[in-house]
């Protein structure tokens, strides 16, 4: 299941959808990233979050595909909100259900790499110092890299 | 975010032969697209290489490298 929206979300309630009607789930680990107050040099006021709108569902129903077809998943969820949101607010939420929990911390980590450096969403930040873009990070390349062989485990 | 509906000009087969039609527009588009490791592509929404061959009717999407999550 995959979400682009305005409005906040309940991380309690997206990790029980993941699991409710699935009794073979045994864990399900869960990321949520929230907007900082600060930058590399700034006092961060808001944030605008602005996306592609169709390649942004199609890239994320992707990366979902790709976490499922390497490890043996139940569910997986990303919500991801888009527009203004200050220090503190929500931005993403990503779930992912398994029988094992290995597989569940795996995915999880995955879909946050590969959503960092595929999904076509852009950062601005308004601080004191003005807006600027958000620039992307060679770390958040690096990281996504570790996934390119692909890998099955069961 | 500009966007524009063009019909494909025989002489472009590649992204690449895009990029340079584009940069010839003018001090703007050749701006934008002067360094190329900080401009990504995409073709109908999948991430392309600029090598990838265009067809007429395409999505063609120029941006920077992306930041969400």
């Amino acid at each position: 299941m995959i979400r682009i929206q305005e409005q906040d979300f309940d991380p309690g309630l997206e990790i029980a959808k993941l699991s409710s009607g699935h009794l073979s789930v045994g864990g399900v680990c869960s990321f949520v990233g929230f907007v900082r107050d600060f930058a590399e040099h700034s006092t961060v006021q808001s944030m605008t979050l602005e996306h592609y709108p169709g390649m942004t569902e199609k890239q994320l129903l992707a990366i979902v595909e790709d976490a499922k077809n390497r490890w043996p998943l139940e569910a997986v969820s990303i919500v991801h909100r888009v527009g203004r949101l200050d220090p503190g607010d929500r931005i993403v939420f990503v779930g992912a259900a398994s029988a094992h929990r290995k597989a569940a911390f795996e995915a999880c980590n995955f879909v946050m790499d590969w959503l960092k450096t595929k999904a076509p969403f852009w950062k601005k930040e308004s601080s004191d110092d003005g807006d600027h873009w958000v620039e992307a990070k060679a770390t958040d390349e690096d990281l996504s890299k570790r996934w390119e062989q692909p890998k099955k485990e069961h | 975010m500009g966007s524009e509906d063009c019909p494909l000009a025989e002489n472009i087969n590649t992204v690449s032969d895009l990029v340079n039609v584009l940069k010839a527009r003018g001090d703007g588009f050749a701006g934008a697209f002067a360094n190329l490791d900080i401009v990504r592509v995409a073709v109908n929404q999948e991430h392309v290489p600029f090598d990838h061959p265009l067809c007429n009717e395409d999505e063609v999407a120029f941006f920077p490298p992306v930041t969400g999550g």
